[in-house]
């Protein structure tokens, strides 16, 4: 009995030290990890944005007021990652077959629209038949335009067959897909839908009042999970000082912030215990870009040059008071197709004069200016209006170039001139801009020599075939390790050739009230798990329905 | 008096086909093109569809066909649609309207009920060290810019003393609330705004009003009623103030144009949704619809306004008629 009663309980220790261990330990480590309890529901994100929306259809919308809504509306086939991998949204898998010219997409089959409608393979098919209709003021029909035939062999299949490989196809299908059974009989132009829209995204559409906000709620049939957080509202403020002011009222939740702000206004007690602060990489770089059919920029030498006599972080010091990094190439930093291996060049003004002695720009005459064959080096780079960064860059860059003896003049242009009658027609010397950096890494229509007609984007006139055969290539091949070969290359022969002078990558700063659990930085941001956001119940602020 | 306003509404019809001409081809032939679909400079719109917008905005057709195409509509009040977001121009102006309309009137009363009284005080004490600090005042008032008044105010009067929200027209809970509780609501949120709108504009009229006023105590009648023994109210307020309030009637008319006009930086300021910024977008995308359109109801509104003005001098001053001769 005696013995029973021992082996019982030897038999049990095992089982109660796990009882132990779920009861009394795990909560501890969980609690120290930061997530101790499970989400509580409720509670509203309000989020500043300095422009309203334009439209709530995706495929029209071509700023990012429009875009950032639509995210939460819609989904596409296909989106990044938290580490800005391509994987499946809409769809739950795809195949690529016959070596790159058709993607077959398996769609999710448990997906409603907002109006519990099914969404399957025909809102695809329609959606792809809006993009390509020419009576559509899509700017996105370009890459589908390179379709032959988009087939749906069953309700959940989308099989889409390229008239060429394209590798960039993959990831066009995170275009948001649109509802067929409301718009079929719409004009996709003029439709109040804009106005109204009915997505299949975490957040269904509420109101939208114009230049005020616009507000979403959780939608309770998404298909991963209805987020926790109640209801999303963008409010729209124009002005960065006025959404600072409400920053200091609680006012708003989340919003950007400049670098000034950032450094200098945000170090205050209150920040610290109601606000986190972050700053990310912004997918965005500045560039001083050469007109290379001038004379001055035919020479190569001439434009290493005056990439060696540029601190570029000194600008980035002054501008962004240190809050960005250098660029050395038109990739995201720390992606696949990004070149470690290209290190900027060095601030070195003596090798600069060297390099245009060798080019042979000499100060003949002893007046401080460089000249060949009896003209001054002198130039004017024009940037646009309302962009201080840009101008306060090109200030900087005009002073290092006198120190060499280089003068720059610096002309400033409203933006629809400057787009119009400098940009466009190709009618500069030097031009100040920026690009945005897309996760797919496809830059054909930038740096391909056959690029450079009125309006295209190889403004520059930048001509080189080992750059254009790697651009072509590149666009055949799915598999980003082979790829990526190719588009480093692409980047160390930028680097080397310096069409464009690249200056910095700013970071993108923000701000969000830190109420707000199970927020996670990764290389994409913060939004990416914008659903598994929420707020403790005692810490809420806002009620659905009081 | 019939025929006469009959004769000024119809002399209304030329002036504005002038002005419309005028603004059309001034507009078109400025440098830039719209930008609607390109503002970001975007790598993925082609150049055929930037052809293929002007084509379908009818801007590839000579610019006297343009203008015979934009007046054929605008005689049906047909506006067009906006170029940014092909919404009908006027739905757009429309959903902007009652707020502007709401607090230009609003500060325009602020302001008279300020600036009269002040004015007229001023005048009857002139040269008093009250009249001295009105002037300074105004003064500072009206060179003060405004977006740093309204700044100042918001960090004073919403951060400090939490009396009223910074920015926007409505709580984030507005539907939620009591009829009683809206109203209080506006109120809070307007109240700011329509006070800093107030503020740069009492200035002018005070020290117009000050003048006027002065202007009348000079006058012989004045100087008539005071001798007949009459009481300093009565020659104050109902000879003196009667007659320096004229001028201030060709004020109010001038000013209905200005009732339906935003200003860019104040709204972009406390973030309300008004006229002003509509159009100065439109201007910096040229949306050429939305533009001809702030146009036409410019040049209309000025043109009433300045009728409006003309008839009240008939009603309050006896020495003008408009009667045939």
């Amino acid at each position: 009995m005696t013995n029973y009663f021992a082996y019982l309980n030897l038999k049990r220790l095992p089982a109660l030290l796990v009882v132990f261990l779920l009861a009394v330990i795990l909560p501890i480590v969980r609690a120290a990890w930061g997530f101790a309890q499970e989400p509580d529901r409720g509670d509203a994100i309000v989020s500043g944005s300095i422009a309203d929306a334009s439209t709530l259809i995706p495929i029209l919308a071509s700023d990012s007021a429009s875009s950032e809504v639509c995210g939460l509306l819609y989904n596409g086939l296909v989106k990044y990652d938290k580490d800005l991998q391509l994987v499946g949204d809409l769809a739950e898998s795809w195949e690529i077959q016959d070596e790159g010219l058709t993607i077959v997409f398996h769609l999710r089959r448990n997906v409603v629209w907002h109006d519990g409608r099914p969404f399957t393979a025909r809102d695809v098919e329609f959606t792809y038949q809006k993009l390509i209709d020419p009576q559509v003021r899509t700017p996105y029909g370009g890459d589908f335009e390179r379709v032959k035939a988009l087939e749906v062999p069953d309700e959940f299949t989308v099989r889409v067959t390229y008239k060429e490989a394209f590798a960039p196809a993959l990831s066009s299908w995170g275009m948001p897909i649109l509802p067929r059974h409301v718009l079929e009989k719409e004009d996709l132009n003029t439709t109040r839908f804009a106005r109204q829209p009915i997505g299949l995204g975490p957040y269904r559409f509420k109101s939208w009042k114009t230049q005020e906000k616009i507000e979403l709620i959780s939608n309770p049939a998404y298909f991963e999970h209805q987020p926790f957080i109640d209801r999303a509202i963008y409010r729209v403020i124009p002005d960065v000082s006025t959404i600072f002011l409400e920053l200091q009222t609680q006012g708003l939740d989340s919003a950007g912030l400049t670098p000034l702000q950032f450094t200098r206004q945000t170090d205050t007690a209150f920040f610290k215990t109601h606000y986190r602060k972050f700053r990310l990489p912004s997918f965005t770089y500045v560039y001083l870009g050469y007109n290379l059919d001038h004379p001055f920029f035919r020479d190569k030498k001439v434009r290493q040059a005056l990439n060696h006599a540029v601190d570029k972080d000194e600008i980035i010091r002054i501008v962004h008071l240190g809050l960005g990094t250098v660029c050395t190439g038109p990739f995201i930093p720390g992606s696949w197709a990004y070149n470690d291996r290209v290190k900027p060049a060095a601030f070195a003004p003596a090798l600069a004069r060297q390099l245009l002695a060798e080019a042979g720009w000499r100060d003949t005459d002893a007046d401080g200016w460089l000249d060949k064959e009896g003209k001054p080096f002198s130039f004017t780079v024009i940037t646009n209006q309302g962009n201080e960064e840009r101008i306060r860059s090109a200030e900087i860059i005009q002073r290092r170039l006198k120190e060499i003896g280089v003068e720059m003049k610096i002309k400033v242009l409203e933006w629809s001139v400057f787009i119009h009658q400098f940009v466009n027609k190709r009618k500069f010397e030097a031009v100040i801009l920026g690009w945005s950096l897309p996760r797919e890494p496809d830059n054909f229509d930038i740096w391909h020599s056959s690029k450079t007609r009125e309006g295209e984007f190889n403004f520059v006139g930048y001509s080189n075939p080992e750059v254009d055969t790697a651009l072509v290539e590149a666009r055949k091949i799915f598999d980003p390790e082979k790829r990526k070969i190719y588009y480093q290359r692409v980047h160390q022969l930028l680097y080397e050739d310096q069409p464009y002078m690249f200056l910095y990558v700013p970071d993108s700063l923000s701000v969000l009230h830190n109420r707000f659990r199970g927020v996670k930085p990764a290389p994409a941001g913060i939004g990416y798990n914008f659903i598994d956001w929420w707020v403790e119940k005692s810490r809420q602020r806002y009620r659905l329905t009081p | 008096m019939s025929t006469y306003i009959i004769r000024r509404l119809l002399g209304i019809i030329p002036l504005l086909f002038g002005i419309t001409v005028v603004s059309f081809f001034i507009i078109r032939l400025a440098p830039g093109k719209p930008v609607a679909v390109e503002q970001s400079l975007n790598p993925r719109v082609s150049p055929e569809l930037r052809l293929r917008l002007e084509k379908q905005f009818g801007l590839d057709k000579p610019l006297h066909v343009q203008y015979l195409i934009w007046m054929k509509q605008i005689v049906r009040l047909d506006f067009g649609r906006s170029y940014i977001d092909s919404r009908p121009v006027m739905e757009k102006i429309a959903e902007r309207i009652p707020l502007t309309l709401g607090l230009n009137l609003a500060a325009l009363v602020l302001i008279f009920l300020i600036a009269v009284p002040l004015g007229v005080r001023s005048a009857i004490k002139a040269d008093s060290a009250f009249d001295h600090s009105v002037t300074f005042l105004s003064f500072l008032f009206f060179a003060a810019p405004t977006f740093w008044l309204a700044l100042l105010f918001m960090q004073f009067f919403s951060i400090q003393l939490g009396w009223f929200p910074i920015s926007g027209l409505t709580s984030l809970d507005f539907e939620y609330f009591s009829a009683w509780g809206k109203a209080g609501d506006s109120i809070r949120h307007l109240f700011l705004p329509v006070f800093v709108a107030a503020i740069g504009g009492f200035a002018g009229l005070t020290r117009y009003m000050r003048s006027n006023m002065i202007e009348a105590l000079r006058q012989p009648y004045i100087a008539t009623a005071r001798a007949k023994g009459l009481p300093e109210s009565a020659v104050l307020y109902s000879h003196a103030l009667r007659n320096a309030l004229l001028p201030v009637v060709t004020i109010l008319g001038l000013s209905i144009p200005g009732l339906l006009g935003g200003s860019v930086i104040f709204e972009s300021i406390f973030a309300l949704p008004g006229i002003g910024r509509l159009f100065y977008e439109a201007v910096m995308t040229r949306d050429y619809p939305l533009i001809m359109a702030e146009v036409v109801i410019t040049a209309v509104l000025t043109m009433l306004g300045n009728l409006i003005a003309d008839i009240s001098y008939a009603c309050v001053d006896p020495r003008i008629s408009y009667k045939e001769r």
